[in-house]
């Protein structure tokens, strides 16, 4: 008993010792679904990305402005005599969680499995030819034309240890889709800040400091990870105090959350425009009771709809104020977006009837709208929103509601005639969002074209993007590609997505405009 | 008294039949019924909710299935006041699109009464029709109709509703699963819940099988067919009409049940799970008549057509009499 009561006297002493130690600090981080693989080229998804970029790190990376920064690339430039290679500068003394040392082989072999058959990272890379390395710190990156803005496609391109990737058969990329397994699944070896320690997948994973990362020692040394689906759930365990960081927060409990003693809540703008989108050509619509033309095919009938469309009432109601409302499909991040292109023009009720009028759909028409119900914030209530908007100028909708696992393919297939999508821009760049959402569907172009608008002059200035060297040539021709957009209404922008993250109010960590927070970044007020 | 005496002095004349009103009032039933302050609370209840929700379209303030109608900037309004941007007043506030949460209710309802109805009949026409079929049969049509009752008896019923949803999903084509939803999900709910009611019926049919009438009408040449719809099946019907009313309650619970977890009717057109599902949203934020409303609206009415079974089980059972 004696022995016993002693025993314990010891150990509450020690961890009392272990708590006030300096520096020793252990975050539990909440937010609603877990990381869907650990296989780094194998899943191009937000979350993922998320918890990897602990693990792992790219050559470059973004600051919380979106400026790319140096990560395991010190120096990135074109080739003076040869300006389609990149040349890449590596930084020295890096190594592996296993001891290994990184180096040039270490980065043609993880660039060259991105850009592998099974790869979900493939389209970042599809205009490389080569990747070859010169010496032990330099790689060379030959691309197949001129390639000006290629390091924005690294920012979520993990390097693996090549040696590490060899011995566990881990060379071919684990086929997701298929259902398939690997060793580098719940396994891994990266160069990042911290090692992890433990994973169940869904419930609970455990990283911890790497002593000897390159970077300035951050104050975090423990990340527990603990993905919660329910919302409720979710904000519950941080108001009782079982997790110090909830990243995905309802808008509706913004309010209640800052108000709470102890508990605050970052927001700030995210990377990714919430937009609808409608099926161009003469064919009618498999949804309406027009069965001889489509309206949505009439310029007239487009522009009723953004009149009718009340995108403030929106943003106040429906998105409690987390919501920047939008007349241009493009983020405020996103090089290309000017204060012109993002004016809307205010409801005119009476308008958009008379233009419905002049369009010959005195009496309107009917319609199926496809939205997500768990994808971005609100999405199924901005979509009943609209319903009711639409339906004061006689255009009555029916709402289809799903899961963004059906629904996305619903857009991608082009089995929708109305749709809701979200669309983020990690390249910082407007060609990004030209070459999937705006450009012709053919071949590695408009895989998000849900509506299939199809202009071969846009297309032309689309692809011009891709190549042109004269920076300044190239915004004009972005600024003309917005123009018609815009006027032509190719698609019907609501609003930018606000992020809020919250957290005992002890933590600082800023919100992340691609929705990727680091847990180096976050500090500790004592 | 003098009433009852009166006659007694006239010269004896056959009764006069009673009326079929005072025959009602007169059977054991309506006795029964008016012994049981419960049951008399319960059916002012369910026949109350029932009535809202069949009269909704005329008596509702607003009309929550026109989207046109609404007024989104009424959203959030806490009940008993008046929305901040019009002039419209709500008894139990407003939810997220600035519906008027007491009409919404009263439609919701109609909703939801009608999915458990129609499936609650669908069940019993399946049912019965199997159980007959079973029970008059027996052998090897027997052996596999029960066997597949005895399956699907050891799944919850949600389960095989919610598996039933989703192949239909994946049948109907993108553009009709809308309007097909109500009828894809009564047809989930009655096929979830059948075997009780073939099980039941196929006991009473083997009992009845074996009875000298049944064996006469054989006798005599009657089709079985004609035999099962016309000798057995009145004869079997009093616990199908039993299990019905509490099966009727379930299949409301299913509904909610499936709409709460987002695969039931569209959210334009809210039954009273899908109104629950928005309202859950909004607890912490401090709404709670979103949520609030709807689901006393749906315990309540669940609960008075349970007590409504319970009843009508005791008073159809000659032994708990």
């Amino acid at each position: 008993m004696k022995m016993a009561m002693a025993r314990l006297g010891v150990a509450l002493l020690t961890s009392t010792v272990l708590a006030g130690a300096a520096g020793a600090e252990t975050i539990r981080w909440a937010r609603a679904s877990d990381a869907l693989t650990l296989d780094p080229h194998a899943q191009n998804q937000g979350p993922t990305h998320n918890f990897n970029h602990h693990i792992y790190e790219t050559l470059v990376d973004r600051d919380s402005e979106g400026t790319l920064q140096p990560r395991l690339a010190t120096e990135w430039t074109l080739k003076e005599d040869d300006p389609i290679v990149w040349v890449f500068t590596l930084r020295e003394g890096v190594t592996f969680h296993d001891g290994a040392a990184f180096t040039a082989e270490d980065v043609v072999f993880s660039l060259d499995r991105a850009r592998s058959e099974r790869s979900n990272m493939r389209q970042l890379h599809a205009d490389v030819a080569e990747v070859t390395a010169v010496d032990d710190f330099t790689v060379e990156v030959r691309m197949n034309g001129p390639s000006p803005l290629y390091p924005n496609n690294l920012t979520n391109t993990f390097i693996m240890d090549k040696d590490w990737a060899e011995t566990n058969n881990v060379v071919e990329v684990q086929d997701y889709a298929a259902g398939e397994d690997n060793y580098a699944v719940r396994n891994t070896n990266g160069t990042g800040p911290y090692i992890l320690q433990s994973r169940e997948v869904d419930v609970r994973s455990v990283l911890t400091l790497n002593e000897n990362h390159w970077d300035e020692t951050p104050q975090v040394t423990e990340i527990v990870y603990l993905p919660i689906t329910d919302a409720a759930t979710r904000i519950a365990a941080l108001l009782s105090g079982e997790v110090d960081l909830v990243q995905d927060v309802p808008v509706q409990d913004i309010d209640r959350l800052s108000s709470t003693q102890g508990i605050k809540v970052e927001t700030g703008p995210e990377n990714r425009v919430i937009y609808f989108g409608y099926r161009f050509g003469d064919e009618p619509l498999a949804s309406s009771n027009i069965t001889d033309r489509n309206p949505f095919n009439d310029p007239r009938v487009r522009e009723a709809m953004e009149l009718a469309i009340d995108r403030d009432a929106i943003a106040s109601v429906v998105m409690r104020g987390q919501a920047i409302p939008t007349g241009v499909a493009n983020p405020p991040f996103v090089d290309g977006w000017t204060e012109e292109l993002n004016a809307y023009p205010a409801v005119d009720l009476e308008r958009a009837r008379e233009l419905m009028a002049e369009a010959g759909y005195e009496d309107g028409f009917t319609v199926t709208l496809d939205t997500p119900n768990n994808r971005y914030v609100n999405d199924e209530a901005i979509s009943q929103a609209v319903v009711g908007m639409l339906g004061r100028i006689g255009i009555n909708v029916t709402l289809a509601s799903r899961p963004v696992a059906q629904h996305s393919p619903l857009v991608t297939s082009n089995q929708t005639d109305f749709y809701l999508l979200g669309w983020g821009v990690p390249t910082f760049d407007s060609a990004y969002v030209f070459n999937d959402l705006v450009h012709t569907k053919e071949g590695n172009y408009g895989a998000y074209n849900g509506g299939l608008y199809s202009n071969p002059e846009l297309d032309e200035k689309i692809k011009s993007l891709g190549t042109e060297v004269d920076l300044d040539v190239r915004r004009q021709t972005m600024a003309e590609i917005w123009e018609v957009v815009k006027a032509e209404r190719v698609l019907l922008p609501i609003h930018n997505q606000v992020l809020a993250y919250a957290m005992k109010d002890n933590i600082t960590l800023p919100v992340h405009p691609e929705n990727q927070p680091m847990m180096t970044d976050v500090t500790f007020a004592n | 008294m003098t009433m009852e005496n009166a006659p007694a002095a006239k010269p004896i004349a056959p009764p006069r039949p009673k009326g079929r009103l005072r025959q009602a009032l007169d059977s054991d039933i309506f006795y029964s019924y008016r012994r049981s302050p419960v049951t008399i609370v319960a059916s002012i209840v369910a026949v109350s909710l029932i009535l809202m929700a069949i009269l909704a379209p005329w008596i509702a303030p607003h009309d929550p299935f026109n989207p046109a109608s609404l007024n989104l900037m009424d959203g959030f309004t806490p009940p008993m006041s008046q929305s901040a941007f019009g002039d419209n007043w709500f008894l139990m506030g407003a939810d997220n699109q600035g519906r008027d949460v007491f009409s919404t209710i009263m439609y919701g309802s109609r909703v939801s009464l009608f999915v458990g109805a129609m499936a609650t009949l669908f069940a019993i026409t399946l049912g019965v029709t199997l159980g007959l079929t079973a029970g008059y049969n027996g052998g090897t049509v027997d052996a596999i109709i029960m066997r597949i009752a005895d399956i699907q008896l050891s799944f919850p019923g949600i389960l095989i509703a919610l598996l039933i949803f989703g192949i239909a999903r994946g049948v109907i084509p993108a553009n009709q699963q809308e309007s097909m939803a109500i009828w894809v999900l009564i047809v989930a709910i009655g096929l979830s819940n059948w075997a009780q009611f073939a099980r039941t019926v196929r006991g009473a049919t083997m009992v009845e099988r074996q009875k000298d009438y049944v064996s006469a009408a054989r006798i005599i040449g009657v089709h079985p067919v004609l035999i099962l719809i016309r000798h057995i099946l009145p004869n079997v019907l009093g616990p199908v009409l039993v299990i019905g009313t509490i099966g009727l309650a379930l299949a409301i619970i299913e509904e909610a049940t499936l709409s709460f977890l987002g695969v039931g009717v569209p959210p334009t057109q809210p039954s009273l799970g899908t109104l629950i599902r928005i309202g859950q949203q909004y607890l912490f934020s401090g709404e709670w008549w979103i949520l609030f409303f709807p689901a006393v609206t749906l315990v309540l009415l669940a609960l008075s057509v349970n007590l409504l079974g319970d009843w009508l089980r005791d008073a159809l059972n000659p032994k708990l009499r």
